[in-house]
Protein backbone atom coordinates (compact mmCIF):
# COMPACT_ATOMS: atom_id res chain seq x y z
CA UNK A 1 0.00 0.00 0.00
CA UNK A 2 2.68 2.49 1.08
CA UNK A 3 4.80 1.49 -1.92
CA UNK A 4 1.98 2.56 -4.21
CA UNK A 5 1.93 5.98 -2.60
CA UNK A 6 5.68 6.44 -2.76
CA UNK A 7 6.85 8.95 -5.36
CA UNK A 8 10.20 10.38 -6.44
CA UNK A 9 11.20 14.06 -6.21
CA UNK A 10 10.67 14.35 -9.97
CA UNK A 11 7.10 13.08 -9.58
CA UNK A 12 6.52 15.19 -6.47
CA UNK A 13 7.56 18.41 -8.21
CA UNK A 14 5.42 17.49 -11.22
CA UNK A 15 2.39 17.17 -8.94
CA UNK A 16 3.39 20.36 -7.15
CA UNK A 17 3.48 22.18 -10.48
CA UNK A 18 0.13 20.72 -11.49
CA UNK A 19 -1.41 21.77 -8.20
CA UNK A 20 -0.36 25.38 -8.86
CA UNK A 21 -3.12 25.33 -11.48
CA UNK A 22 -5.49 23.42 -9.17
CA UNK A 23 -5.34 20.44 -11.51
CA UNK A 24 -3.76 17.82 -9.24
CA UNK A 25 -6.06 14.95 -8.29
CA UNK A 26 -6.82 13.95 -4.70
CA UNK A 27 -4.60 10.88 -4.87
CA UNK A 28 -1.77 13.00 -6.30
CA UNK A 29 -2.14 15.46 -3.44
CA UNK A 30 -2.02 12.61 -0.90
CA UNK A 31 1.15 11.25 -2.52
CA UNK A 32 2.69 14.72 -2.50
CA UNK A 33 1.93 15.30 1.17
CA UNK A 34 3.35 11.92 2.09
CA UNK A 35 6.47 12.77 0.14
CA UNK A 36 6.81 16.02 2.08
CA UNK A 37 7.09 14.02 5.33
CA UNK A 38 10.49 12.78 4.25
CA UNK A 39 11.72 15.36 1.75
CA UNK A 40 12.79 18.77 2.91
CA UNK A 41 14.03 19.78 -0.55
CA UNK A 42 10.63 19.30 -2.16
CA UNK A 43 9.00 21.18 0.72
CA UNK A 44 11.33 24.09 0.00
CA UNK A 45 10.66 23.75 -3.75
CA UNK A 46 6.92 23.95 -3.09
CA UNK A 47 7.25 27.02 -0.92
CA UNK A 48 9.30 28.77 -3.60
CA UNK A 49 6.99 27.50 -6.31
CA UNK A 50 4.03 29.16 -4.57
CA UNK A 51 5.94 32.43 -4.59
CA UNK A 52 6.73 31.97 -8.29
CA UNK A 53 3.02 31.45 -8.96
CA UNK A 54 2.18 34.76 -7.30
CA UNK A 55 4.81 36.38 -9.47
CA UNK A 56 3.38 34.77 -12.62
CA UNK A 57 -0.08 35.98 -11.64
CA UNK A 58 1.08 39.62 -11.52
CA UNK A 59 2.72 39.12 -14.90
CA UNK A 60 -0.46 37.55 -16.24
CA UNK A 61 -2.62 40.50 -15.14
CA UNK A 62 -0.21 42.92 -16.86
CA UNK A 63 -0.17 40.90 -20.08
CA UNK A 64 -3.93 40.52 -20.26
CA UNK A 65 -4.38 44.29 -20.00
CA UNK A 66 -2.36 44.72 -23.14
CA UNK A 67 -4.22 44.61 -26.48
CA UNK A 68 -1.86 43.94 -29.36
CA UNK A 69 -2.64 45.79 -32.57
CA UNK A 70 -0.91 46.19 -35.90
CA UNK A 71 0.37 49.67 -36.72
CA UNK A 72 -1.22 51.58 -39.59
CA UNK A 73 2.03 51.18 -41.48
CA UNK A 74 1.92 47.39 -41.02
CA UNK A 75 -1.67 47.34 -42.24
CA UNK A 76 -0.81 49.38 -45.33
CA UNK A 77 2.08 47.01 -46.11
CA UNK A 78 -0.15 44.00 -45.57
CA UNK A 79 -2.82 45.45 -47.86
CA UNK A 80 -0.24 46.03 -50.57
CA UNK A 81 1.11 42.47 -50.24
CA UNK A 82 -2.39 41.06 -50.40
CA UNK A 83 -3.22 43.10 -53.50
CA UNK A 84 -0.06 41.84 -55.18
CA UNK A 85 -0.91 38.29 -54.18
CA UNK A 86 -4.38 38.55 -55.71
CA UNK A 87 -2.95 39.52 -59.12
CA UNK B 1 -35.97 29.19 -41.42
CA UNK B 2 -33.20 29.55 -43.97
CA UNK B 3 -30.03 31.14 -42.74
CA UNK B 4 -28.42 33.66 -45.03
CA UNK B 5 -25.24 32.33 -46.61
CA UNK B 6 -22.20 34.38 -45.68
CA UNK B 7 -19.91 35.43 -48.49
CA UNK B 8 -16.27 36.42 -48.28
CA UNK B 9 -15.15 39.98 -48.71
CA UNK B 10 -11.32 39.89 -48.90
CA UNK B 11 -11.08 43.63 -49.59
CA UNK B 12 -12.21 44.31 -46.04
CA UNK B 13 -10.20 41.61 -44.29
CA UNK B 14 -7.38 43.86 -43.17
CA UNK B 15 -9.63 46.58 -41.78
CA UNK B 16 -11.98 44.14 -40.13
CA UNK B 17 -9.79 41.29 -38.90
CA UNK B 18 -6.06 42.13 -39.03
CA UNK B 19 -5.91 43.43 -35.45
CA UNK B 20 -7.99 40.58 -34.07
CA UNK B 21 -5.90 37.94 -35.82
CA UNK B 22 -2.66 39.68 -34.87
CA UNK B 23 -3.65 39.78 -31.20
CA UNK B 24 -4.73 36.14 -31.39
CA UNK B 25 -1.35 35.15 -32.84
CA UNK B 26 0.87 37.32 -30.64
CA UNK B 27 -0.74 35.98 -27.47
CA UNK B 28 0.26 32.49 -28.58
CA UNK B 29 3.68 32.99 -30.13
CA UNK B 30 4.78 36.06 -28.13
CA UNK B 31 6.66 37.48 -31.09
CA UNK B 32 5.26 40.46 -33.00
CA UNK B 33 7.15 39.80 -36.23
CA UNK B 34 6.26 36.15 -36.29
CA UNK B 35 2.62 37.01 -35.51
CA UNK B 36 2.59 39.43 -38.46
CA UNK B 37 3.92 36.67 -40.73
CA UNK B 38 1.28 34.25 -39.51
CA UNK B 39 -1.48 36.80 -40.15
CA UNK B 40 -0.15 37.44 -43.62
CA UNK B 41 0.03 33.70 -44.34
CA UNK B 42 -3.51 33.34 -43.03
CA UNK B 43 -4.81 35.94 -45.49
CA UNK B 44 -2.90 34.30 -48.35
CA UNK B 45 -4.28 30.90 -47.43
CA UNK B 46 -7.75 32.45 -47.14
CA UNK B 47 -7.55 33.86 -50.65
CA UNK B 48 -6.21 30.59 -51.98
CA UNK B 49 -8.96 28.50 -50.47
CA UNK B 50 -11.79 31.04 -50.79
CA UNK B 51 -13.63 28.68 -53.11
CA UNK B 52 -13.85 26.14 -50.28
CA UNK B 53 -15.62 28.58 -47.95
CA UNK B 54 -19.08 27.15 -47.38
CA UNK B 55 -20.59 30.27 -45.87
CA UNK B 56 -21.74 28.43 -42.75
CA UNK B 57 -19.47 30.31 -40.35
CA UNK B 58 -18.53 33.96 -40.17
CA UNK B 59 -15.52 35.23 -42.09
CA UNK B 60 -13.69 35.83 -38.82
CA UNK B 61 -14.30 32.30 -37.52
CA UNK B 62 -13.10 30.90 -40.82
CA UNK B 63 -9.96 33.03 -40.83
CA UNK B 64 -9.25 32.13 -37.19
CA UNK B 65 -9.50 28.44 -38.05
CA UNK B 66 -6.85 28.98 -40.74
CA UNK B 67 -4.66 30.90 -38.29
CA UNK B 68 -5.03 28.10 -35.74
CA UNK B 69 -3.53 25.69 -38.26
CA UNK B 70 -0.66 28.11 -38.82
CA UNK B 71 0.00 28.24 -35.07
CA UNK B 72 -0.01 24.41 -34.87
CA UNK B 73 2.38 24.26 -37.84
CA UNK B 74 4.68 26.72 -36.08
CA UNK B 75 4.52 24.72 -32.85
CA UNK B 76 5.35 21.48 -34.69
CA UNK B 77 8.24 23.18 -36.40
CA UNK B 78 9.80 24.43 -33.16
CA UNK B 79 8.99 21.11 -31.52
CA UNK B 80 10.99 19.20 -34.10
CA UNK B 81 13.79 21.77 -34.37
CA UNK B 82 14.51 22.22 -30.69
CA UNK B 83 14.15 19.14 -28.61
CA UNK B 84 14.52 18.32 -24.98
CA UNK B 85 18.32 18.39 -25.16
CA UNK B 86 18.29 22.12 -24.50
CA UNK B 87 16.72 21.67 -21.09
CA UNK B 88 19.13 20.92 -18.31
CA UNK B 89 18.48 17.79 -16.33
CA UNK B 90 17.26 18.39 -12.81
CA UNK B 91 16.74 14.82 -11.65
CA UNK B 92 18.73 11.61 -12.08
CA UNK B 93 17.10 9.62 -14.84
CA UNK B 94 18.75 6.26 -14.12
CA UNK B 95 20.33 4.30 -11.30
CA UNK B 96 19.42 4.02 -7.66
CA UNK B 97 18.87 7.81 -7.42
CA UNK B 98 16.44 7.84 -10.33
CA UNK B 99 13.91 10.65 -9.85
CA UNK B 100 15.93 12.38 -7.10
CA UNK B 101 17.34 15.89 -7.37
CA UNK B 102 20.78 16.24 -8.96
CA UNK B 103 22.96 17.87 -6.27
CA UNK B 104 23.81 21.10 -8.11
CA UNK B 105 20.18 21.61 -9.10
CA UNK B 106 18.78 21.30 -5.58
CA UNK B 107 16.78 24.44 -4.62
CA UNK B 108 18.68 26.81 -2.35
CA UNK B 109 17.18 29.07 0.28
CA UNK B 110 16.40 32.47 -1.18
CA UNK B 111 18.27 35.30 0.51
CA UNK B 112 16.12 38.22 -0.46
CA UNK B 113 12.74 36.72 -1.20
CA UNK B 114 10.94 38.80 1.36
CA UNK B 115 12.57 42.19 0.81
CA UNK B 116 11.73 42.57 -2.84
CA UNK B 117 8.05 42.75 -3.54
CA UNK B 118 6.45 41.01 -6.47
CA UNK B 119 5.28 44.37 -7.80
CA UNK B 120 8.86 45.35 -8.47
CA UNK B 121 9.34 46.24 -12.16
CA UNK B 122 12.92 44.95 -12.25
CA UNK B 123 11.70 41.63 -10.95
CA UNK B 124 9.10 41.43 -13.72
CA UNK B 125 11.77 42.23 -16.29
CA UNK B 126 14.01 39.48 -14.91
CA UNK B 127 11.13 37.04 -15.06
CA UNK B 128 10.55 37.93 -18.73
CA UNK B 129 14.24 37.33 -19.41
CA UNK B 130 14.00 33.91 -17.77
CA UNK B 131 10.88 32.99 -19.76
CA UNK B 132 12.58 34.11 -22.97
CA UNK B 133 15.53 31.86 -22.11
CA UNK B 134 13.31 28.79 -22.15
CA UNK B 135 13.30 26.66 -25.30
CA UNK B 136 10.68 28.20 -27.59
CA UNK B 137 8.13 25.41 -27.33
CA UNK B 138 8.37 25.42 -23.53
CA UNK B 139 7.94 29.19 -23.43
CA UNK B 140 4.95 28.97 -25.75
CA UNK B 141 3.09 26.34 -23.71
CA UNK B 142 4.07 27.96 -20.43
CA UNK B 143 2.80 31.39 -21.51
CA UNK B 144 -0.47 29.98 -22.80
CA UNK B 145 -1.09 28.05 -19.59
CA UNK B 146 0.31 30.42 -16.96
CA UNK B 147 0.30 33.93 -18.36
CA UNK B 148 -2.73 33.78 -20.66
CA UNK B 149 -4.42 31.24 -18.35
CA UNK B 150 -5.89 29.06 -21.10
CA UNK B 151 -7.58 25.84 -20.06
CA UNK B 152 -5.44 22.71 -20.40
CA UNK B 153 -7.95 21.22 -22.84
CA UNK B 154 -7.86 24.31 -25.02
CA UNK B 155 -4.07 24.32 -25.28
CA UNK B 156 -3.99 20.60 -26.06
CA UNK B 157 -6.55 21.13 -28.79
CA UNK B 158 -4.84 24.18 -30.23
CA UNK B 159 -1.35 22.69 -30.26
CA UNK B 160 -2.46 19.13 -30.88
CA UNK B 161 -0.66 17.72 -27.83
CA UNK B 162 -1.79 15.42 -25.02
CA UNK B 163 -2.45 16.60 -21.46
CA UNK B 164 0.45 14.52 -20.13
CA UNK B 165 2.70 16.09 -22.75
CA UNK B 166 1.54 19.52 -21.58
CA UNK B 167 2.28 18.75 -17.92
CA UNK B 168 5.77 17.49 -18.73
CA UNK B 169 6.46 20.77 -20.54
CA UNK B 170 4.97 22.90 -17.74
CA UNK B 171 6.94 20.94 -15.14
CA UNK B 172 10.25 21.38 -16.98
CA UNK B 173 9.55 25.02 -17.74
CA UNK B 174 8.74 25.84 -14.12
CA UNK B 175 11.81 24.00 -12.80
CA UNK B 176 13.99 25.97 -15.23
CA UNK B 177 12.29 29.25 -14.34
CA UNK B 178 12.69 28.69 -10.62
CA UNK B 179 16.40 28.00 -11.09
CA UNK B 180 16.85 31.01 -13.38
CA UNK B 181 15.12 33.33 -10.90
CA UNK B 182 17.14 31.85 -8.05
CA UNK B 183 20.44 32.49 -9.86
CA UNK B 184 19.56 35.91 -11.22
CA UNK B 185 17.28 37.46 -8.66
CA UNK B 186 16.62 35.78 -5.37
CA UNK B 187 20.22 34.85 -4.63
CA UNK B 188 21.91 37.48 -6.75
Amino acid sequence: MFKKLHITCNEATTICNKSQYKEASLIEKIKLNLHFLTCEICRLYTKQNNKMSRLFKVNSIDCKRKINCLSEEDKRALKKQLEEYKV
Amino acid sequence: MLQEKITLNPDKWINNYADYLFNYAVVRVNDGDLAKDLVQETFYAGLKSAKNFLGKSTERTWLVSILKRKVIDHYRKINSEKGQAEVRMNFYDTGENEGSWIEERVPQSWDNASEKTIENQELKTQLEVCIDNLPEKYAMVFRMKTIQEFETEEICKELDITASNLWVIIHRARIQLRKCMEDNWFNN
